[in-house]
Parts: structure tokens; sequence; C-alpha cells
């Protein structure tokens, strides 16, 4: 009575170590199996001991493993120990010493079923990242001899992650099992999956049923098909919400590289071509400052993304305003021409980033905070992605108050309605240029921030997004953010959703022939000012 | 009173002259050279000298259709290397359907069709191989996408800069697009290895020079078209599209044809350069429609002097001759080189060559 109330207080309360407290212990006599020559009798002896599965049964299959197991001529399974040679169980020195002693034979058949037993004894270890990486594994391959073993570390186990994975475990065991009633509730519980694994396993069997026997198991049949639909199910949303968020992902590059692009086309009516290589330059000031951090103040590595983001603004800005006073200033009016100027521009800085930091792209490492993802619904979402989709966000509300709660940025809202006017109200036009040119491309710098996080940097860098993101000010229009901001997110989630089905490519020109489509109603995009201005 | 000028000459006696000496030397003395004197004879030019300068031409054939859109009508188009590659590729299919079984695999089909396991040609290239049909295409192919593409744009009064981009986004998207094996242009490596067209050989001097003499022919009747067009009442029309489209409009005159005629016949007269183009250097890949190549050809006119009749054609020489040497002696300053010159001339010389030379001239003539 006493034994039965401690072995329920141990079970319950006790931690996993305490298993060898519980009424099978090992015994030598379990053991002698491995003594045999056969290989059955060795591998009876090795699920044997896995069904104790104590601490002591996982010292001896690691030992089993390691050859250092040994049995006597008297069948008596042994082990070296410091003094002489020592029951493999109770450890207690063996008097007279056994004249001889072999090693327990281990062949790859064996070795594989050893892996597995230890894997699952691991389910009892202390360590959860043990214990889950040992479900995880065990979920992989389960075999119906280890049913036992995972019911018990099911009942021990608090782990929510873990339980539902040494679940899944059970069910899958199950499935094969030949009683009807844990079959179907093994695919019930297997209903709830969003594996695809599990949707396959489910529909093979499913076909293997129907093809074996049609009468017997209607229930079973209709069961396992009610599973597959609703996985299936759910593996639709799921994968609508990874593409629903890549394409958020997307948007939001777009906008930080279009937002840039349309202050200065708004203001000025120039397109920058080289708006692109200063998301490059604002991608290479991350990388110095990255060394920078690596070389002066490692222990504060993680922090020289934070470090970046004034340091790119101010060389993209401080570039772009050298650019508006030397070339594009001269320009004004002449906006075809102001395009081959930038051009030449881009040309030019591309080659000069070859010549001071080489061809190849340089290397830009996360900071530990951005790497990794969390798992939302069965989806990895990267934590650099959110950050970007984040700081997209920042940046939009910092721009949006710089340009409707601060003076420049009323002077900017001015001179693009209407530059005539508000150069005779006393705007000076030519020093808003220069500021909002150096607004437009210190963002492009922020933006080249957020792309060294997500993708190479190299030379090219900014030539691949820089179509794309004209794309956005064409469809959006100029003058209001929103309209850069739902053709950016709008091009995004559109192009990711319809990208897994038709490919990448012809998703550009279903884009392509989309904006043109719209242009034809909307000729200065979706969200133009609205207002009377002369053309041209 | 009339505003209309008094009508010039066809050309100028100084252009007469010099069209027709560069028609004499291009069309017998260069092929006669080339072919007849044997080599070792100091008269004697390399084909790959009649190549390197048969290319040159197809370049300005192209600065020629370039400028009737850009300087004559004020459209600045960022994707007439679409054009240009379009008429190659439409050539390319003929000349890789005479490859016959020559390939490497000795199959009916082109090797990048054996090698993706191709068993038959697939619809597009239906009657390539008849050349007729692919000069036809020549002509069809960017005319049509032109005409399209041109119709929709101008129709919703698409224009500066934003049409640039829109043909930028154009020429990139196909590139993609040729890129891909899928579309049966080769990938990557689009058409190459040409063997022959109409069964001669396409490396023997005389083809060298035959095609030699047609790039030359083009060119010629290409600057004669741009001419007639300019005199033409067509021509005014389309110089007021340029200088001001909406009094223009106010005028009377709807745009959309003339834009659309220029645009479509500009993109043709790109697509037969090309054509001409694949056969004398021997390859064509998708890269030739990428944005960088487009935005050239513009620089090549900007450089001449745009608006004129002979400013494309220095321009198109004096730079592509600049590449050549740059690229062989000083690869890593090309770029800074082409880049210094988009914004030195955008900013110091809007005119380009021409207009250098006419301030020069009117220079002289104060003093």
């Amino acid at each position: 009575m006493l034994k039965a109330i401690t072995r329920i207080i141990a079970s319950a309360f006790l931690a996993p170590m305490l298993i060898a407290t519980q009424s099978f212990a090992l015994e030598q006599e379990d053991l002698r199996g491995l003594a045999s020559e056969e290989i059955m009798d060795r591998s009876r002896a090795i699920e044997k001991i896995t069904e104790v599965g104590d601490a002591e049964s996982v010292r001896i299959l690691k030992g089993l493993q390691n050859g250092e197991i040994y049995f006597t001529e008297d069948e008596l399974i042994v082990v070296e120990v410091e003094d002489g040679v020592a029951d493999a169980v109770t450890l207690e020195l063996l008097d007279p010493e056994p004249d001889f002693y072999d090693t327990v034979v281990i062949n790859n058949v064996l070795r594989s079923q050893l892996e597995t037993a230890i894997g699952s004894l691991s389910l009892f270890s202390d360590d959860r990242d043990t214990r889950l990486t040992s479900a995880l594994a065990l979920e992989a391959s389960p075999t119906a001899a280890m049913r036992p073993a995972i019911e018990r570390a099911l009942a021990k186990e608090g782990d929510e992650k873990i339980k539902n994975s040494l679940e899944l475990s059970i069910a899958l065991i199950d499935l094969e099992s030949n009683e009807t009633d844990k079959q179907l509730a093994a695919v019930a519980h297997l209903g709830d999956s969003n594996e695809r694994r599990v949707r396959e396993l489910l529909s093979a069997k499913y076909e293997a049923i129907k093809k074996a026997d049609v009468a017997t198991n209607v229930e079973l049949l209709q069961v396992l098909k009610a599973s597959v639909a609703s996985i299936d199910q759910r593996l639709t949303l799921i994968d609508y919400f990874g593409r629903l968020f890549s394409g958020l992902s997307l948007g939001s590059v777009l906008l930080l590289v279009a937002l840039g692009l349309a202050i200065t086309y708004g203001l000025l009516g120039v397109i920058n071509l080289a708006h692109g290589e200063m998301l490059m330059i604002g991608a290479y000031a991350t990388y110095m400052t990255q060394t920078l951090f690596t070389r002066f103040f490692p222990q504060w590595f993680d922090l020289y993304v934070l470090a970046a983001i004034p340091i790119a603004f101010l060389c993209a800005a401080l570039v772009g305003m050298f650019l508006e006073r030397t070339v594009i200033r001269w320009l004004y009016g002449r906006p075809l021409e102001t395009l081959l100027a930038t051009w030449g521009i881009s040309l030019f800085l591309i080659q000069l980033v070859r010549q001071v930091f080489g061809a190849q792209n340089v290397e830009v490492s996360n900071p530990t905070w951005l790497s990794g993802g969390v798992d939302v619904m069965s989806v990895v979402l990267p934590y650099n992605r959110i950050a970007i989709i984040v700081f997209a966000l920042l940046v939009l509300v910092s721009m949006w108050l710089v340009l409707s709660k601060t003076r420049l940025g009323l002077f900017i809202r001015a001179v693009t309605q209407n530059r005539g006017m508000a150069s005779c109200v006393g705007v000076p036009t030519g020093r808003i240029d220069l500021l909002a040119f150096g607004l437009g491309s210190g963002i492009a710098g922020l933006a080249g921030v957020a792309l060294s996080q997500i993708g190479n940097v190299g030379p090219d860098l900014g030539q691949s997004y820089i179509i794309d993101s004209f794309m956005v000010v064409v469809l959006g229009g100029v003058g209001q953010l929103a309209g850069s901001v739902y053709a950016a997110l709008g091009l995004g989630v559109f192009s990711k959703i319809i990208e897994p089905h038709i490919g990448a490519v012809l998703t550009k020109i279903i884009i392509l022939v989309f904006i043109i489509a719209v242009i034809q109603k909307r000729p200065q995009g979706l969200f133009a000012l609205k207002g009377r201005s002369v053309e041209s | 009173m009339s505003f209309i000028p008094k009508q010039e000459n066809f050309f100028s006696k100084v252009g007469w002259v010099a069209l027709i000496l560069f028609a004499i030397s291009s069309l017998i003395i260069v092929p006669y050279l080339s072919v007849f004197v044997p080599e070792g004879d100091s008269l004697h030019i390399s084909s790959y000298t009649v190549t390197l300068i048969g290319k040159i031409m197809c370049y300005c054939i192209v600065a020629v259709a370039m400028n009737l859109i850009w300087g004559y009508a004020g459209i600045l188009s960022l994707g007439h290397g679409l054009f240009f590659a379009l008429g190659g590729y439409a050539f390319g299919m003929y000349l890789m359907r005479q490859i016959g079984r020559d390939g490497q695999y000795q199959s009916d089909l082109p090797d990048f069709m054996v090698f993706l396991d191709w068993k038959e040609y697939p619809l597009h290239w239906l009657g390539t191989d008849s050349f007729l049909w692919a000069v036809a295409l020549v002509i069809l192919v960017p005319g049509i996408l032109a005409f399209v593409f041109g119709f929709f744009a101008f129709r919703s009064r698409i224009k500066g800069v934003y049409f640039s981009i829109i043909t930028q986004a154009l020429t990139f998207a196909f590139m993609l697009l040729f890129f891909r094996n899928e579309t049966g242009f080769g990938g990557n490596n689009g058409f190459t290895d040409f063997k022959r067209i109409l069964g001669y050989s396409i490396t023997d001097p005389s083809m060298r020079a035959t095609l030699f003499a047609l790039s030359a022919l083009t060119l010629i009747a290409a600057i004669g078209l741009s001419r007639f067009i300019i005199r033409s009442k067509f021509g005014r029309v389309l110089t007021a599209i340029r200088d001001s489209e909406s009094r223009l409009m106010f005028s009377g005159y709807n745009p959309i044809g003339y834009k659309l005629f220029i645009w479509t016949l500009s993109a043709i007269i790109c697509g037969i350069a090309g054509a001409l183009y694949v056969p004398q250097v021997g390859i064509i890949n998708p890269s030739e429609m990428s944005p960088a190549n487009s935005i050239e050809i513009a620089v090549w006119v900007a450089v001449g002097g745009r608006g004129t009749l002979i400013g494309p054609l220095l321009g198109a020489g004096a730079v592509n001759g600049a590449k050549s040497f740059f690229t062989q002696y000083f690869p890593d300053i090309w770029l800074f080189f082409l880049g210094l010159l988009f914004i030195l001339v955008t900013l110091f010389m809007p005119k380009g060559i021409v207009g250098l030379f006419a301030k020069l001239k009117s220079l002289r003539g104060h003093v």
C-alpha cells in the first residue's frame, strides 16, 4: 500500500530522474538476451531495456552504443569499472572476476534501434530543449514499440509544444495499428494537424484502405476523407497567410524605396534614376557601421543597425544634396535630360563603389535580435522581415509628420502644388529643392539599411529595386503619401499572391500591363492630387 | 503672312556630296577592297574591320530611329533596345534554322531545344525557315508591339518621364521573359553559332561585305526617310508636338496619330537594324534588352545632337568608338567615362556635338 502511494506521488510530482523508483526497475534478467548470438534476441533485449526506460536503461543503451557492455560465459551482462568487472545493472563488483568476457556486438540494425531508443528516452530529460528535440525527432518516424514510453512521457509533460508533438507521434503510431477504434481516434486527431506530411500519410492510408477492402472500413474511410479535407483547408489558409506576409514585406520594401522617389518626383518633376544608388549608399553605410562596430565596439555589435540608421540617412542625404547642387539644379525644366544625367550619375556611383569596395557583395550580418523568426500559424515569420514592416511604418509616420507638421513640410507641399505661386509668397524654392532632395535621398538611404538586412549588399543593389519602385510611383501618383502606400502594398501583396501560380516573370509582365491599363483611366496615377494645373 | 519658313533643299550641297561619297565608299569601295583585294595587300580591309564598321552602322541606324522619336517628336524612349533585339531575334530564328544539322547534337532542332529535350519546334517558330517570313517578322514583331503599346500609352496621354519609365519597364519585362528557357529563345545564351544565310556561309568575306553594304544602304535609306518626314507637313506637326503639345491640341490637331505613326516607324527601323546586326556580330541574347542598353542609345543621340540629321550618326560613332577603345585598354574607366559623358553632355552640350560646331561657327562669325 505504502509502496503504491509512493509510486503515485513519485510519478506525479517528482522529476523524471526518479523513474527508477517505478515498479519495473531494470533487472539483470532483462538483459540476458544481449548475450545471445541471435540478433533477434539482442534486439528484443534492447526493446525491453527501452520499455523500462529509467536512468539505468539510458546508461546501458549508451554503453551498448559505445561497445562498453560485455557478456560473460554465464550470460551475465557486465561492464568494466575502475577496480574490475561489475554487474551492468547494479554496478556491484563481481567476485571472483570472470575469466572471460566479450563485447556485445552491435550491427547496423541494432545501432539504429539504439539510436531511436535513446532518442525516445531523452523524452524524460530535465532539459526542455532536449525533450523538444527528441520529441520532434521521434515525430519523424515513430514505431509501435515506443508507444508506451511516449505515453509515459506525455503523462508527465507540461510543455504545450512537446505535448502536441508527442500526441502527434502517438496518433501516427495508432494510425498504423489494427484496432479500428484507435485508428479512428488517431485520424480525428491528425485532422487537426497543419503539416503537409501528415496530409500525405492520411491520404496514402485512405488510398490503401480503399484498395484493400471497401466494405469493412466505411467509417474509417469517411473520417480519413474528412481529416484530409480539413487539413487541406487549413493548409490553403496558411499558404495565403504566408503569401500575404511576404507580400506585405515586399510592399514595405517598395514603399521605403518609393517614398523618397515620390518626394523628388512630386517636387521637382524629375525622376531620379540615381535613386537606386542612394539605396546602395545607405546599404554600404550600414556595412561601414558594422565594420566600425566589430573593430571598436564589439560588445555593442547588436546595436550597430540602430546606429546605421542616422548614418545612412546622413550619407545618402549629403550625396543627394551635393548632386542637386552640382547637376540636377541646372537641368530644371528639362526632365528628360535630367533622366539621362541621373542615369550617368548612377553609372558613376556604381563604378565608384566597385573600385572602392570591390565588385563582390560585402557581408552584412543580422544582429542577433533580427535573426531567427517567430512561428505564427505554422508560418515562420523572420524577425528581419517583421522589423522592415515596422521600420517602413515608422519612416512613413515620421515622413507624414515632417510633411504635415513642420515648416519645411509646408514649404515642400507648397512648391509641389504650385512652384510659381509659392515663390511669389516668399518660399525660398531653391533651398526647398535642395532640402527636399536631401530628404528624399536620405529616405532612400534608410531603405538601404533595411535592404542590407534582407538581401545581398553589392554595387548593383539599387538596380534590382528601382524599376519596381518607379512602377509604384507611376501607379500611385505623386503629391500624396497615401498614393505611394496603397500602390506599394497593393503591388507587393498582389505580386506575391499570384506569383506561385504563374511565376515571377509573368507576374512582372502582368503588373506592367495592369499599370498601363490603370493609367488609361487615371493618367496621373491612382491617387493624384486633385486640382487645376496646366500641363507643360 | 505665312509662318512657314522657306522650304529648304532636301540636303544641302555638302550633304549631297557627303552622302554620295559615303554611298560609293560603303557600297563599292569597301566591299571591293575586302573581297577582291588579296589578304596581305596594304589596301585589303580585313573582315574584322568590315564587321566592326558594319556593327557601328547598325548602331547609327538605331540612333537615326531614336532621333526621329526623341529629337523631333520629343518622346524619350528608354526601350528602343527592345525593338532592336526583337528584330535581331526574329532574324536570329531564321539563322538558327539555317544551321540545320550542323549543330553540336546534329539534330534538326537548335541545340538549346535538344538540350531542353524538346521534340519539335514550338508554335511561334512556325515558318521561320523561310527567309521571306523571317524578314516579314523583323518588321512585324517590333512594329506590332510598338503599335499596340503606343496606342494605349498615347491614348491615355502618357508622356514625358512617365512614358520613358514605362518603356524602360517594358524592355525590362521582356528581358526577363527572354531569359526564361520556356520562352523558346535560348534563354540566357540566346542564339549563336550561326552558319549560313540563304545557303551561303556567314563567315565568308563576301557575305560580310554584303551585310556591310546592306547596313550602309539601310542607313542611307533611314537618313533619307527621316529627312523626308521632317521636311513634310507631318514633320512640322511632330516638331510642334515636341515644342508644345497642348498648344497643338488647342489648334485642333489630335497628336495621337502622329505620335503613333512615328513611334511605330522608329521601332520598325530599330528592328531592321537589329536584324542586320545579329548576323554580323554572330550572337543575340536577352542582355541586349537590358534597360542600360536602351538608355545608351539615348545618349548617342544626345552626344551627337538631337533634332539634327547628322548628330545621331556622329554620336553613335563617337560613343561606340570610345567604348571599343576604353573597354579594350581601360575597362575600369569605361563606366566612369560613360557616366560623366551622360552628365557633362546634358549639362554643357544640350545640342550635342553639332551644337558645339554651330557655336564655334557663330563665334568665328562674330570675330
